[in-house]
Parts: structure tokens; sequence; C-alpha cells
């Protein structure tokens, strides 16, 4: 759409309807700022959805240097607005819990700021309370992050999730693409989503240059997001499967995970997918040699992983262990406005895919899954029934490859536009929103990882629970730190 | 339990026999670059050069590809009219020295092992300690990979540890975040001397797909000493593991 047309509304409106809405049911699945040309203050928009209606709706407020926070009467918003404070300077009054998020180091002469880690964490005080301090350099090969635990013997009054250590500055490079350098970073944005990440971005591009790729190269498209689920979902059953000592299955399921990257790579040669998507389609075909050796191996993994699910899940002791842990209310998940299999598991129906169906999900549907418990056992089951979903997803659309194509020319991109792209990636909701200049570029790029919400779920999550669980709760919602640090 | 042994039965045994037996990367894996200089019309075309993200590739003597930089996209090789440049799926990438990684014409050095005596302390028990300094969870993934039963690291005689007091050496992913610098300089001084420091991925070794970013270091090698170099992005776990045995001398 054109940016001019984004309705800008009075500030008090605007709170109004943010507030309102997001209490009716709706979600921000983005909330930014943007300043005004002239340095004549700045603009703040919201982007919120209606999963069950299947709309986006667009609202935009200018504000001062302060303005009124919404956080206090919409939770949703707390993370967006530290960011927006932190970025731009701007202070969200009342706002609860304004604290750095990715403390950027300042540049070109810009006021010295506080170093990562120097920060007021929440702290308890009284008798037999203790602080736990945990990374940024973890135990583990993972990203880095900072967890702050405030305990009571074993037991978690609050854990603080303090995260930036990833911080790469991706956002502010993106300005004034696209080029040639702005594919290969949309596919390290979380490396582990290539996939979902760089189908984002050229959602974006295409619907700006008046591009519909050809339907072969949409349903590759959508073969590559789902391989790039069953590959994280099998991993996260192994690694979860290793967090309660359930050896067999974090055995089987690290080897098969590597099997579904191996498929990625039988296509483009690449095991997380770079490559695989490129604006206007694929940069890759299959040959009907190619599509029989990914279904026999496909099958032979689907044989493979679901016995070693099947003995997780038949397990009494890693029952014991799975269920009642970590286990967040579907009303907190809905307050937060979280995404993907932690949502859920909660039983909080929300899928892209289903929901805001795109290219070849118009076409061809994947049944969503949910659980009722929200706890461990919730977001593992989920996990494993997409996975079954996704693999017969996969045969299917391999059976039937439409003809045609891979690649449909881009034209200029739209000067002055705003388009908001979603993508169902293995995490959860990916949304990308491009905002171009007069020349068709873009002034401001926004990415917003599926862990960018649910991060407080896992520190919700964590109340009350034992802190030997947070390993295995942490590994139940998975989240990317690197997402959400750009 | 009989679930189990059931279960273990069926799923076979997986550990892959290199280096014992040959590598098998997949046919379209893009690695060790074959680099032509008489097929490439040079600076007048320069097709490559506009088209490389990292500015990995140059022409100021022959055609020579930065394989620290590059990500192995293979847009140069597609761009280029002539053909000059062609990746092979030859996963042997790793180097010992910086410069060791410009790819021309001329074959790339192989990887010397450490001294002597470096590797009698080593040689046999070698423990590192994974640093993430803003990595994208791809190197990270592929180095997990290694301690699967496919790869099997341990034997080895190769291990990743908890902490860096455990360790003999680091191998560290990402850009060095100016976010992570404190921490990363932390880790590699809790690291008992002898250490070794291994490089993994464009990104450690030069900034790989963010080299336009401002919140980094541009890899490691302005803060550290590099032992071993590990292009890729990420590299495939045969690539990280070629590069470690070498390094070992446990292939030559």
């Amino acid at each position: 759409m054109n940016y001019a047309d984004v309705p800008l509304l009075d500030e008090i409106v605007f709170r109004a309807a943010v507030i309102g809405e997001t209490a009716a049911g709706k979600r921000l699945a983005a909330y930014f700022a943007v300043p005004e040309e002239k340095k004549s203050g700045t603009r703040l928009i919201a982007v919120l959805a209606h999963d069950m209606n299947g709309t986006l709706e667009i609202l935009a407020c200018k504000v001062d240097v302060t303005f009124n926070a919404l956080t206090p009467d919409c939770a949703q918003a707390h993370l967006f607005e530290r960011v927006i404070a932190e970025d731009f300077g701007l202070t969200p009054a009342g706002h609860p819990w304004s604290k750095p998020v990715r403390f950027p180091a300042p540049e070109n002469g810009a006021a010295p700021r506080p170093p990562i880690g120097v920060m007021d964490f929440f702290n308890v005080k009284g008798e037999g309370v203790h602080e736990v301090a945990v990374g940024p350099v973890h135990a583990g090969v993972i990203e880095p992050g900072h967890f702050r635990f405030q305990c009571h013997g074993e037991d978690v009054f609050n854990l603080e999730i303090s995260l930036g250590y990833a911080h790469r500055g991706v956002e502010a490079a993106l300005k004034g693409g696209p080029d040639r350098t702005t594919l290969p970073i949309m596919e390290t944005a979380a490396g582990d989503t290539t996939i979902g990440h760089a189908l984002a971005y050229c959602q974006c591009v295409e619907a700006l240059g008046g591009c519909v790729p050809p339907i072969r190269a949409q349903a590759l498209r959508a073969v590559a997001l789902e391989l790039e689920r069953c590959a994280n979902h099998t991993g996260d059953l192994g690694a979860l499967a290793g967090d309660v000592g359930f050896l067999p299955t974090a055995a089987f399921c690290g080897r098969l995970r590597g099997d579904f990257l191996n498929l990625t790579a039988l296509i483009c040669g690449s095991r997380f997918g770079r490559g695989l998507v490129v604006p206007g389609g694929v940069g890759y075909d299959l040959d009907d040699a190619l599509v029989n050796t990914l279904r026999g191996r496909l099958e032979k993994t689907k044989q493979d992983v679901v016995a070693a699910a099947e003995l997780l899940f038949g397990t009494s002791s890693v029952q014991a262990r799975f269920e009642n842990t970590g286990t967040l209310r579907r009303a907190d998940c809905l307050t937060l406005g979280l995404v993907g299999v932690a949502a859920r598991a909660c039983e909080v129906v929300r899928d892209v895919r289903q929901d805001f169906p795109a290219g070849h999900y118009r076409l061809a549907q994947v049944p969503v899954v949910t659980a009722e418990s929200g706890d461990v056992f919730g977001r593992a089951f989920v996990r494993y029934r997409e996975l079954q979903q996704s693999m017969a997803f996969i045969d299917m659309q391999l059976q039937a490859l439409a003809q045609g194509p891979l690649t449909a020319n881009i034209g200029a991109l739209k000067a002055n536009a705003m388009v908001v792209s979603l993508v169902e990636g293995w995490r959860g909701e990916i949304c990308h929103v491009a905002l171009t200049d007069a020349n068709g570029k873009f002034g401001r790029y926004i990415v917003v990882d599926p862990s960018f919400h649910n991060w407080s779920g896992l520190a919700l999550a964590m109340r009350g629970q034992a802190i030997s669980d947070f390993p295995l709760c942490n590994k139940s919602f998975n989240l990317s730190y690197c997402g959400h640090d750009l | 339990m009989i679930k189990a042994f059931i279960t273990r039965l069926r799923q076979g045994y997986k550990t892959i026999g290199f280096p014992r037996t040959a590598a098998a990367p997949p046919e379209r894996f893009r690695g060790l670059p074959n680099v032509n200089n008489h097929a490439c019309a040079g600076g007048d075309c320069a097709a490559c050069i506009a088209v490389c993200p990292t500015k990995a590739v140059s022409l100021d003597k022959g055609l020579c590809i930065d394989l620290g930089a590059c990500i192995f996209c293979g847009a140069c090789a597609k761009a280029c009219p002539q053909g000059a440049i062609r990746f092979t799926p030859n996963h042997v990438l790793s180097a010992r020295a910086r410069h060791d990684l410009l790819c021309g014409e001329n074959s790339m050095p192989a990887v010397k092992a450490l001294s002597k005596d470096m590797l009698r302390i080593f040689g046999r028990s070698l423990k590192l300690r994974q640093v993430s300094a803003g990595g994208c969870n791809a190197c990270e993934a592929d180095i997990n990979v290694l301690g699967t039963i496919v790869y099997d690291l341990g034997r080895f005689g190769v291990q990743i540890v908890a902490s860096p007091r455990h360790a003999d050496g680091l191998l560290i992913t990402g850009p060095v975040t100016k976010n992570m610098q404190v921490a990363l300089l932390k880790t590699y001084e809790a690291v008992p001397d002898p250490k070794i420091v291994v490089a993994v991925g464009a990104c450690a070794i030069n900034g790989g797909p963010f080299v336009n970013c401002t919140q980094h270091l541009h890899g490691v090698t302005e803060i550290l000493p590099v032992d071993l170099f590990i292009p890729g992005c990420p590299p495939h776990p045969l690539t990280i593991l070629d590069g470690i045995l070498r390094l070992l001398g446990k292939i030559k």
C-alpha cells in the first residue's frame, strides 16, 4: 500500500484503538517508529493482525519525544516500546520496564551508553533469596544471551532475560537496499530459519515490484519451508529427550535432523537452504530423478523419526518430566501475543499458513495442530504432530509439482510504499515490514522474528518452576537469540 | 525397554566411515572453487565482482576468491559469462593462515599439522570450548552435528566441553559482535596455556554476510591469534571435521 494511505490518527485515538483492538483479540504483529522527514517528530506504526478474519490493520500516529506508553494497558507492546525508546531516543512515559533491549554500541559520535550487561536487573530481597546469573557464554554450543534468576532454594520467583549479545546491526544495514547484500543478510538474520526469513523478504520485494512467482517456484518454496520445519522440530525432540536424560531418542533425532537438512542440501547444495528462495522464485529446480530420490529418502526418514518419537512419548519416565513442567496459561499466552508452537501448545489456534495464507499455501493446506496443556509436553507434542503433517505435505507436493518456469521478473519497486509480509516459520510467525523511499529503496526495514514475541513466554513459564528445569523449559521454546538481537 | 532395543536395531549403524572412506558431500554442494584464469576476461568484465555480496572476488592479480570472505552463494559462477569460476563439491577448505585462503589458479596449501610439541599435548585428546560471538546459529548447528552419531567426534579424541577451564582451545563462530567482545576475550583468558583458536565460518573469519553491518568486529582475526580457519557459510560438518583432523595430523 502507499505509505501516505496509512491512517494517521491522533495519539489518543491511536492508543485507544490499539489497546481496544488487542483486548478484543487482535495481536500486535509489529510496532515500530519511523522518523518523520525534516526532523518534525516521529511516527509510530502498529500492525495489528486478526487471526480469525485473516486481516491486517495498520495504524499510525505522530508523537514528540515523549509519548504515553501502550504497555501498561497492552502487554504485547512492551518489548516493541523498549526498542522504540532504544533506537530513537523516545520516552514511552509510564512504561513499567523501560530497559535496553539490544544495547547497540553508539555510532558516529553519539553519546555513550551503558555497555551490555550493565542494567538494573529485577531484584528480590529476603531471607533465603538468591540470584543466579547465566551467560552470555553458555555451557552448550548455543548462541549468547544472559539469564538472571531470582530464586528461593530451587524455586524460581522470576527470570529476567537480557539479550543483545548477537546484535550485528542487521536492520540498519538493510536501509538503502535491496542490493546484492540483502538476501544473504536475510538468510542469516536467524540462520536456522534461512528459508523462513528469505521467504518473508522475497514476498516483500515481490509485492513492491508487482511480481507473482511461478506456481512451480511457489510449490518448491513450500516444500523447503516444511523441510526446515521438519529438521528443526526433529532436532528439538531429540534435544528435549537429551535434557531429560532419555538418550535413545536424543541420539536418533540428532542424526535424523541432519537427514532432513541433507534433503534440503540435495535441492540446493546447502543444508540450510541458502540460495534456494530468491526474489521472484527459486534458485534451483528438481528433475524427476531428484524428486524420486527425495521422496524415497523422506519416506525412510519418516519411519525412523516416527519410531524415535513414539519411543519418546511412550516412555512414562519421559512423560513424568514433560508434563506439568513450564506450564504457560492460555490467558497469559494471549495477553503476551505469543506465536507459533508455544501459542498452539496453549490451545491458541494461530498459524500464518492457515490465517494469512500466501503463495502455495493458498492452494494446499497444512492442518493446524494444537495441544491443551501449555507445558513442555504440549510444546513437544505439537512439534511431533506438526512434523508428521509437514512430512505428509512435502510428499504430496512432490508428487504433484506443477511444471513451468522457476522465476518471474520483478519490476522497479514501488516508491513511498509500505508492505507487510508474514510467513509461518518453524518457530512461529515471521513478520517483515518494508517502507520504501521516493526512489523505491528501503527507507526502513523491520524484521520481527517469532522469538521477539516469545521470549517473554519463557520467562513467564519459568515462574514457580525449579531452576533445574530451566534447560528443559528453554529447549521446549527453543527461541532464537540472533533473530531477536538482529 | 524392549521397545528401545527394537527401535535401536531398526535405526541401524549410522556413523560414517570418514576419514577412512571418502567423504560424500551432496552433489550440488558448493565447495572449493575452481578458478580458470585463462578463461577470465579480467577487469573489462568484472561481472563477478559486481554480484559478490561480500567483496570476496578480486581481479588485481588475476582472478582470485578470498575463501575467508566467500559465503559460497555461487553468484560469481552464475554471473561469469566465460565460465571461469566453478564451485566443485570438494569439502576440503581449511587453512592455517589467513592469506592461504586466497584461492586463485594455484591450489591452496594443505593444512599443516600442529608442531610436534603441541601434538604431544593435544594429538590424542583435544577439548574445545565453543563460543558463539553473534553467529546466526547455522555454524553452531553444524558444529553440534559433529557430536551426533553420524560424525561421532569423540572417536578422534576431540570433545566440545562446557567450561573454558577444561578446554585446550576455542572454536569461535560469529562476526564477534561488539557486545560479545569482552565475553569472548574473558573466555579466551580462562583457557589455560598452551591453547589453540579455530575460527569457524565466514563470519568468524571476515564478518560473513554481515560484512556491511557496523556492530561487530569483522571476525576474530583482529583480537585473537587464529590457528585454523574453516571457511563456509556455514561450513559443511565434513569441512569442519576435516580441518580439525588435519590440524591434529590425523589426515595428511
